[in-house]
This record gives C-alpha cells, sequence and structure tokens, in this order.
C-alpha cells in the first residue's frame, strides 16, 4: 500500500507541505504500527490455538493411556495404587448415570424450549411479553450453572430428603431450554414469510401451518440445538454436584443419588492417587470425545442448511 | 365422517387447535419467565435465615466459621475473590480476543478464517471441568515455577504494591490460576461476540477508509472500533457474567482456602467454589447452607446485572 499519499496527504494539505522527508518518516511510522499489531494480533490466535492443542494433546496422552475395557465396563473401585494384582475400577456406573440423566433432561427440555422457540418467532414478534421471555431466556442462557443446582436442590432435593437423579435430570433440563429456545427461534425467524402466506391461502390453521410446515422447514436447524444442549449438559458438573451428588454403583432409581461422568472426574481427578487421576483422565477424554464430535455434527448439520 | 355436516366443524376444529397451540406456546413461555423469578425467590427465601441472623454485616464481614455454637458466615471472602479473578480474566482475556477477532475478520488469508474460527468456537465447548483438570495438572505448575517465583523475586521488591506479587503459597493453586483459566475460558466468548460485531461494519465505511490509503490497524482503530464501541463493551460484559459464575474450573485451581489474599498467588475462594466446596456436605437447613444460599442469591443479582447490561448494550446489533 502507497501510504505517503493519505492521511498524510490530507495533513500536508492542511499544513502547507514543507519537506519530503516528514512524509516518509510519517509513512514508515504508519507502517511499522500496523505491522506491530498484525503480529500482535497473529500471536494471540496462535495462543488461543496453542490452548486447545495442549488441552486435547493432555488428553489424548493422558487419556488414551488409561482408557481400556476396564475402564468402560466395571464400578468404580477403591485404589489399588501400589498393588498391581488388585481389580481395577471404572466408570461404567458413571457412563450410565450420565447417559440416563442427560437423555431425561433432553427429552424434557426440548419440547418446553421448542414451543418457547416457536411462541417467541410465530406469535410474539415485536410483542412486550415476546421481548420479556427473550431476555429472561438469554439470562438463563449465561446464567451460572450452579445456582439452577442451588434452586433444583430447594425445590425437589429438600422436599424429597435426599439426592437423587431426578434432581439431576431436572436441573439439565433448565439448562436444555434457553439453548433449545435461541436455536428455535433463530431457525424460525429464517423461514420466509411467503412459506406462511402459501400454508395459511391454501386454508390451513397456524398450528398446522407451524407444525407440519415451518418445523419441518427448520427441521435440521432445530436439530442442530438439540445437539449442541446435549452436548452442554454431558460436560454439566457443577449443578449435578448438588442434586444427584455421584454414587459410587450403578443406579438406575431414578428417587437415589446417581453417578454422572462430570461428577466421577471430579472426585477422582482430586483423590490424590495415580490410578485414580489416570481414570479421571480416561472419562475427561471420553466427554470431551463426546461433546466435541457431538459440536462438529450439529456444525456440519448447520452447513448442509446453508 | 362429517361429509354432510357444514363446513363449519372442521373450521371450528381448526380455530380451537389454534387456541391451544397458541396457549401451549405461551404457556412455555411463561413458564420460562416463572422460572428465572422461582429461581431469584428460592435463593432469597433460602438465604433468608442468614441475612436475618447477621444483617447487612454478611456482606463485608471476613468470617467463616462452621464451629457448632460458635457459627458466623460472611460473604467478604467469596465476593471479593469473584470479582478479582473475574476482573483478572478479562483483563487478560480482552486483548487477546480482540487480537482473534481482528486477525479473523481483517488480516487473515480467506481460507484461513473457516478452520480457525471453528478452532476457537470448539475451545468454546470444551466442559469446565476439562478446563480445570488441564489448569490444575498442566497449568497451575507452569504459573507457579515460571510466573509466581520470577514475578514474585522482581515486583515484590516495589514497596506498597510488591506484596500484592509477594507470596509464599507452595501449592500453586491461586487467584492468578484460577483467572488465567477463566480467561481461557470466556476467551472464545469474547472473540466470537467482537468477530460478529466487526462483521456488522457497512464495506463500504472501511473500504473508504481503505481507499483513503488507510493501514489496516488504522481501519480498526478509527472506523471499526469507533463503529462498534458499545456492541464490543456488550461481547466484554457478557465474558465478564460467564467468568463470575463459573464454578467446576475454579474449584479446582483457586486453593479454596476461606480468608482474604492479600496477593494475587494466594488461595482464596468465589461464591460459586465455595458453594461447589461446602453445600453437599451441609447439613440440610443448617445456618451454613442458609449463608450458603444467601452467597447464592448475591451471586445471581451480580451475574443478573452484568448479563442484563451486556444484553442492552448488544441490543442493536445482534438481535
Amino acid at each position: 500500500m502507497s501510504s505517503t499519499t493519505s492521511l498524510t496527504g490530507l495533513q500536508m494539505a492542511a499544513a502547507p507541505a514543507k519537506d519530503q522527508a516528514t512524509a516518509r518518516a510519517l509513512g514508515r511510522r504508519r507502517r511499522a504500527v500496523d505491522g506491530i499489531v498484525r503480529w500482535a494480533c497473529i500471536g494471540s490466535t496462535i495462543i488461543g490455538l496453542i490452548f486447545l492443542a495442549s488441552i486435547l494433546a493432555t488428553l489424548i496422552y493422558r487419556g488414551f493411556g488409561a482408557l481400556d475395557l476396564t475402564v468402560l465396563t466395571r464400578e468404580f473401585e477403591p485404589t489399588t495404587y501400589g498393588d498391581p494384582d488388585a481389580i481395577r475400577g471404572g466408570l461404567f456406573h458413571a457412563i450410565v448415570g450420565s447417559l440416563i440423566q442427560t437423555a431425561i433432561a433432553t427429552v424434557v427440555g426440548t419440547p418446553i424450549g421448542l414451543l418457547v422457540g416457536t411462541y417467541l418467532a410465530e406469535y410474539a414478534r415485536g410483542s412486550k411479553l415476546g421481548e420479556a421471555i427473550r431476555f429472561v431466556s438469554d439470562v438463563l442462557l449465561s446464567a451460572p450453572s450452579i445456582l439452577i443446582g442451588l434452586f433444583i436442590y430447594q425445590m425437589v432435593v429438600l422436599p424429597m430428603g435426599g439426592f437423587s437423579g431426578l434432581a439431576g435430570s431436572l436441573a439439565l433440563a433448565i439448562i436444555v431450554i434457553p439453548v433449545v429456545v435461541r436455536t428455535t427461534e433463530d431457525m424460525l425467524t429464517l423461514i420466509p414469510n411467503t412459506l406462511r402466506e402459501a400454508v395459511v391461502g391454501l386454508g390451513a390453521p397456524k398450528w398446522k401451518m407451524i407444525t407440519l410446515v415451518t418445523w419441518r422447514a427448520a427441521l435440521s436447524g432445530i436439530v442442530t440445538g438439540v445437539l449442541l444442549a446435549f452436548a452442554r449438559i454431558t460436560g454439566e458438573t457443577a449443578p449435578l454436584l448438588l442434586t444427584s451428588f455421584g454414587n459410587s454403583v450403578t443406579s438406575w432409581d431414578l428417587g437415589r443419588s446417581m453417578a454422572s461422568l462430570p461428577i466421577a472426574i471430579y472426585q477422582q481427578a482430586n483423590s490424590g492417587f495415580p490410578d485414580l487421576v489416570d481414570i479421571a483422565w480416561a472419562g475427561a477424554l471420553l466427554v470431551t470425545l463426546g461433546v466435541l464430535s457431538i459440536n462438529v455434527i450439529a456444525r456440519v448439520l448447520l452447513r448442509k442448511r446453508k | 365422517m362429517q361429509q354432510s355436516a357444514t363446513s363449519s366443524v372442521p373450521r371450528a376444529s381448526g380455530a380451537a387447535g389454534d387456541k391451544i397451540f397458541e396457549w401451549l406456546c405461551r404457556g412455555a413461555g411463561l413458564l420460562v419467565l416463572a422460572l428465572l423469578g422461582a429461581i431469584i425467590l428460592t435463593l432469597f427465601i433460602g438465604g433468608l435465615p442468614a441475612f436475618r441472623e447477621f444483617g447487612v454485616s454478611f456482606l463485608w464481614s471476613t468470617d467463616w466459621n462452621p464451629v457448632e455454637g460458635r457459627e458466623s458466615y460472611g460473604a467478604a471472602v467469596a465476593v471479593l475473590g469473584t470479582v478479582i479473578t473475574a476482573i483478572l480474566a478479562i483483563l487478560i482475556a480482552v486483548p487477546a480476543a480482540f487480537g482473534i477477532a481482528f486477525y479473523l475478520t481483517e488480516l487473515a488469508p480467506e481460507w484461513i478464517r473457516g478452520p480457525v474460527g471453528t478452532a476457537i468456537e470448539l475451545l468454546a465447548a470444551i466442559p469446565s471441568i476439562i478446563f480445570g483438570m488441564w489448569g490444575l495438572f498442566i497449568l497451575v505448575p507452569i504459573i507457579q515455577n515460571y510466573i509466581q517465583l520470577p514475578f514474585g523475586e522482581v515486583l515484590g521488591a516495589i514497596p506498597v504494591i510488591g506484596v500484592i506479587f509477594e507470596s509464599n503459597n507452595f501449592a500453586g493453586t491461586s487467584l492468578f490460576a484460577a483467572a488465567v483459566v477463566l480467561a481461557i475460558m470466556i476467551l472464545p466468548f469474547i472473540a466470537a461476540t467482537m468477530r460478529d460485531v466487526f462483521l456488522t461494519v457497512p464495506a463500504v465505511y472501511k473500504e473508504s477508509a481503505y481507499g483513503l490509503g488507510c493501514t489496516r490497524w488504522e481501519v480498526m482503530n478509527k472506523v471499526v472500533i469507533p463503529y462498534t464501541r458499545v456492541s464490543v463493551v456488550g461481547g466484554i460484559m457478557l465474558g465478564l457474567g460467564r467468568a463470575l459464575g463459573e464454578t467446576m474450573a475454579v474449584t479446582f485451581v483457586i486453593g479454596n482456602a476461606n480468608r482474604i489474599a492479600t496477593s494475587i498467588f494466594d488461595p482464596s475462594t468465589t461464591i460459586a467454589s465455595v458453594v461447589a466446596m461446602e453445600f453437599p456436605e451441609s447439613l440440610m437447613g443448617s445456618l451454613k447452607q442458609s449463608s450458603l444460599l444467601a452467597l447464592g442469591f448475591l451471586l445471581f443479582v451480580i451475574s443478573f446485572i452484568v448479563l442484563a447490561t451486556s444484553r442492552w448494550l448488544l441490543r442493536s446489533r445482534l438481535k
């Protein structure tokens, strides 16, 4: 870029042009500043990528070393450190608990989120109530998840008299709702109005227009939202600590405390025993692989749409 | 079936269906409103015994004494820890996030933008507990050996403010470690918001500036930033809101000590991590539990204000 003719030129027009040397020096300075900022930006991008790479590398290095069939099929066992003959424990109980709770949370949260998103996109465009609901949903989207844990503790755990898988599922369901609301609304607003007019023009009632046409047209987007919500709750730890609490054996009973992968990782990573920490790394690798692959799938789905 | 009946029958059912469906949707929306109200109310009611017992001094008391008969709880340590870690995290994350957003919108070649943008977004998808583990096992030793010790020696010699950098903490878990982990976690959120608002600047403005011979930094500094200033602040507030309430990652690396830290390299605690550490093991209905709920209420108020401000600032750019 020939910068000597630019701003400098303007300034020189304002103040009578004195000499070319000043102009050239100014141009050099501007280009130098530009170069420094550019390298600083490239540097910060590289640093961001290094963090991602470091996390993934650590997970793969420590996680794959510890990941085997025992981890996937056995329940928690106390540490076997220093005793090579003892039977090692695993994460089967946590995997089962996580699947149960995330599945229930998704099944409970998705329809509510879908209806709210539909309300915002199809009924409440520009209305005061819609504005309020959108605002509250966005606040819930970023609200500290541990507070949702406290809320469910007061509402479910206290009356039931103890931690339970049900409480955990409900806490996760509350986290699912705003994620689904956001994507559903975004996707429905993208549907052209001509499509709606065509359906209504055929004499179909509005609810049929929404359920049979606009939902279907936005299906891949809505599924993306559900997948993202599922990925988000797969890694949620804090609310589960206060609701389903964790369990060292496999439990299918929603009325009692239930294990989950994030809680198992948390407890074993902080146990101080190297063999349990290894199991925690294996669990961390499982959770991260799951979450990242769901995210990638969601992205591919969304790209197909566009 | 009822071919002979007037057409009003299917029409009526359609109208009824419409009413039912609309109210179903509206009801779900109202449920979300009620949910937020219920959360605030529950936390407040749960914290009421603590507020009653300690009065307003709960806010600035640094006590945390669970010994029976001498129970006394205060919010100051946790609130201070929350605010310090979040602000430090913002100070670290914002310049880096700006760099990434600038790079992705103006500097990077087209073929790099997609993959790098996706990678940064994937960083946002990693669960916080993973950040916590990685922070504890990888980052904390690095911070302790290469930042805490040299910085403590050099900056600790400065009179008055030197205290902030001086610490004889051997565990390595500290306010600073928590701030760094938080910074990495909120980096992708701030960067993505900044990138999105930078992209809303009309190309004509930028082209005019380039046409005058501006360098890319001058276009960024004189055109893009003034045009998007309010939204950029909104994006930063969004990151702040997330940093305030982050739980697991912080719990791993902050050391969980219920005392005021004099140095950023000392262990301390935050509201979210003190709740995560102590709530599950506190007795149902105890004063301690009520104090933790009161802390939760405070956290909710703080993050609600920050998140609401963020949304208000972002309202014009990102609907």
